[in-house]
């Protein structure tokens, strides 16, 4: 006997279970959130303790622009989802580019952020304890942001060779959903950041 | 398969590989080339398995180096040096190349088996984590040929597996053996997310038509729960390790303690990790438990959902207890009291587990074989570890027995006691479906006793040197401190534990060969994974199961008493 096949009457009707995807990211998401508890946990800890300047309050300033360009991103990156859903893929390409652009752009102005703290600051990583912390942390949300756009490019030049199509709806709402993590990471790296932690 | 004849189901026919088994292997190459590319739940299954033991056999080795250096006072058996390597050795090696992987590995086979799936969510996921745990494993032991530093300190990583700051900043670790060890841990951290993230998906999007949540077997939902504390536990791993690399290589500060970094923060972020790592690893051992203890007992378990409730509830009230590491660092009253609270809170859950596994066997018809003896000794000496584990959860008692062989003989007591008895166990239970063939039962008898000999020798009797004022990690003892005859029978029990490692490892090969034709379902169980063909066809089952009850195959063999009447 190699197999013994079980079959019973069902008689709980439809067999539903949810996607693999989504648990999957909710799971990397999960973790991710773990290791920005801990950059943060340090951020936080390590406020005061440093034995040389300059501190927060001397050089940072808040960056505007760049938070609302990143957060805006997540409204566009959900107009690309339903325009996608509807099967309207000038215009899922058309927010698909749009939110790259956004993201590309947050990226711009923290490169001239660290090129302003770095060149007329004087703080680097090795400077103080709060040079370390805040390049880690921002640096590890900004690494975050680089994966995301390198994916979303991906997406983006397939969906221009027409290879995405609508039925591939389903992955590009798994995509967004880390998109949407990112986001809502800088949401808690800013206030830590910039209003606490200045 | 072969020669077995198939049920006689229209349409089965043309799903069955009915290559002969010789044109089926190919050459001796193109089986390696299968092995190393295979995506294969139950092959890669059997690669972390085989991995695991051949660490487990150079990390059993490093303690029997430790144990003969310790046998008498003033021995010059190793260097200071090395003995400061050997014990880091074997505890990074035991947890992160032995014990995680045989999990994963165990898991990987038999979770999609038992939920009646046809592989794992993410095959290719999965064949990554191997690959990147098994080049952790390589990179670690590298270090011994390449770890030279600029100064010429040392080969191995010589710091203790938990690797205190200040001690790995490079002005105290020079040379590359810290790195060796940090990058080896992100490697094998980052292999064992990955592995996470694929048995949470597959617990809970692959499950066969009418295998609800509450039936499931408990194995699958005990690593759903392992899965969780791997993702939210081994992350702030990665992320404390990532730091020390960044005060390696880009001079950061985060422990560097002259330029205001904490080496008390080091400690908090490793025990975040470190407690839930030793859940991470005994909710499996409580999984085999939870399959072995009612098919040997002829008993359905009792109280699955309390059993799933305290599964669940060990995994949440884990993240809470780190400190108990940390009483001599010295906290507040208010820490202390909490975190002894707390820790004692988690001798709830794991009680009702006992009870629950003492009741399942209450009145049952046992059969003692292999599997069921290690079983039941595991129930013995979990209870003893849990108890001496309330003794050092409080403050003032840990206080005065911190870092000693207490501590040791108390985690030893958990980690072989509980953690690699209910290994063996599980070889002694799934061998048969894996390869076919039954282990022979006299050996694994001699196995048996002998371990449990050993293991008793070697850590009862640790407690008390501990409790006399021995410090873990020294390398030699003055001989008037009365420790010299204690330490031997240490000794002598650990090199019985040696001997009978070596007679499961021969059993493993010789059964392989030798041994008598398991076919399908040689202990009469009931979960899914014994009503297909040992080994399982590549793909698991030919058609998909439909279950309607927590023991579909109880059902099937009884069909005038199903179970799936009464739940």
């Amino acid at each position: 006997m190699a197999t013994v096949p079980l079959q019973h009457s069902m008689t709980e009707g439809e067999w539903k279970q949810p996607s693999r995807g989504v648990v999957a990211m909710a799971s990397l998401i999960t973790a991710e959130s773990s290791i920005f508890t801990i950059f943060v946990v340090a951020y936080l800890y390590y406020l005061g303790h440093d034995v040389a300047g300059p501190t927060p309050h001397d050089v940072l300033e808040i960056p505007y622009f760049g938070t609302v360009c990143l957060l805006s991103s997540s409204g566009f990156i959900m107009l690309a989802e339903h325009a996608i859903e509807h099967a309207k893929m000038a215009a899922f390409r058309l927010w698909w580019g749009v939110t790259i652009l956004l993201g590309a752009i947050f990226l711009v102005d923290t490169g001239m952020e660290w090129q302003k703290l770095i060149v007329h600051d004087h703080l680097t990583i090795h400077t103080n304890l709060f040079g370390t912390c805040f390049y880690s942390l921002v640096g590890l949300h900004a690494s975050h942001v680089v994966v995301g756009l390198l994916m979303m490019l991906v997406t983006l030049v397939f969906a221009l060779t027409g290879h995405v199509r609508a039925e591939h709806a389903y992955r590009v709402k798994v995509l967004a959903l880390y998109w949407h993590f990112v986001d809502a990471v800088w949401v808690v790296v800013f206030t830590v950041v910039y209003v606490v932690g200045r | 398969m072969g020669t077995e004849s198939l049920p006689n189901i229209p349409g089965i026919e043309a799903g069955i590989d009915r290559t002969p088994a010789e044109k089926r292997a190919g050459t001796y190459l193109e089986r390696v080339h299968e092995w190393i590319v295979t995506v294969d739940h139950k092959k890669l299954g059997i690669l972390y398995i085989s991995y695991a033991l051949v660490f487990l056999l150079v990390a059993g080795a490093e303690a029997i180096m430790i144990r003969i250096q310790l046998f008498f006072p003033h021995n010059d058996f190793v260097s200071p040096y090395t003995f400061n390597r050997l014990f880091t050795m074997h505890g990074t090696t035991m947890v992160f190349l032995v014990g995680m992987p045989i999990l994963f590995g165990f898991g990987n086979y038999l979770v999609p088996l038992m939920i009646g799936a046809r592989d794992m969510a993410f095959p290719r996921l999965n064949a990554f984590s191997f690959w990147i745990s098994a080049f952790a494993g390589l990179l670690l032991y590298y270090s011994f040929i390449g770890g030279v530093g600029l100064s010429g300190t040392g080969s191995a990583p010589d710091v203790a597996w938990f690797a205190y700051a200040p001690l790995t900043e490079k002005a105290f670790s020079p040379g590359h053996t810290v790195d060796y060890w940090a990058v080896a841990l992100v490697a094998s951290g980052i292999g064992s997310i990955g592995t996470a993230i694929n048995i949470i998906a597959t617990v809970f999007c692959m499950r066969c038509k009418g295998m609800t949540l509450f039936r499931m077997p408990l194995l699958p939902w005990l690593y759903a729960t392992t899965s969780f504390l791997v993702l939210v536990a081994v992350s702030p791993l990665t992320a404390c390790q990532a730091m020390l690399l960044i005060d390696r290589y880009l001079g950061g500060h985060f422990f560097d303690t002259q330029a205001g970094g904490s080496a008390i923060l080091w400690a908090h972020f490793f025990w975040i990790f470190g407690h839930p790592e030793v859940y991470v690893l005994v909710l499996p051992a409580f999984a085999f438990a939870n399959e072995i203890i009612p098919v040997f007992s002829r008993k359905a378990i009792f109280g699955y959902p309390a059993m799933v409730a305290a599964s669940v509830g060990i995994g949440f009230i884990s993240l809470s207890v780190w400190a108990h590491h940390m009483f001599t660092i010295g906290m507040t009253s208010f820490g202390n009291a909490f975190f002894t609270l707390s820790t004692m809170l988690v001798s709830i859950p794991t009680g009702i587990k006992t009870f629950n596994w003492l009741a399942t066997i209450w009145g049952g018809k046992i059969r003692f074989a292999t599997p069921m003896l290690f079983s039941i000794a595991f129930l013995f000496q979990w209870v003893i570890a849990g108890l001496t584990g309330i003794m050092l959860s409080i403050s003032p008692w840990n206080w005065q027995l911190h870092n000693s062989y207490f501590v040791v003989a108390h985690f030893h007591y958990v980690l072989v006691g509980a953690i690699v008895f209910m290994i063996f166990a599980a070889i002694y239970y799934w061998y048969p479906k894996v390869t076919g063939r039954m282990l022979d039962e006299r050996l694994g008898k001699w196995h048996f006793w002998l371990m449990v000999v050993g293991f008793h020798m070697t850590f009862d009797v640790m407690h008390f040197p501990g409790l006399l004022g021995m410090p873990r990690q020294i390398y030699t003892y003055e001989s008037d401190r009365g420790w010299t005859l204690l330490n031997q029978i240490v000794s002598l029990g650990g090199f019985i534990q040696g001997i009978a490692v070596l007679i499961l490892v021969y059993n493993l090969v010789h059964s392989y060969f030798r041994g008598r034709d398991a076919g399908p379902d040689p202990w009469d169980a009931w979960t899914l994974e014994w009503s297909t063909s040992s080994p399982p066809p590549a793909y698991n089952f030919v058609v998909d199961p439909v279950v309607a009850s927590r023991r579909p195959l109880w059902d099937l063999k009884h069909p005038e008493d199903p179970d799936s009447a009464f739940e």
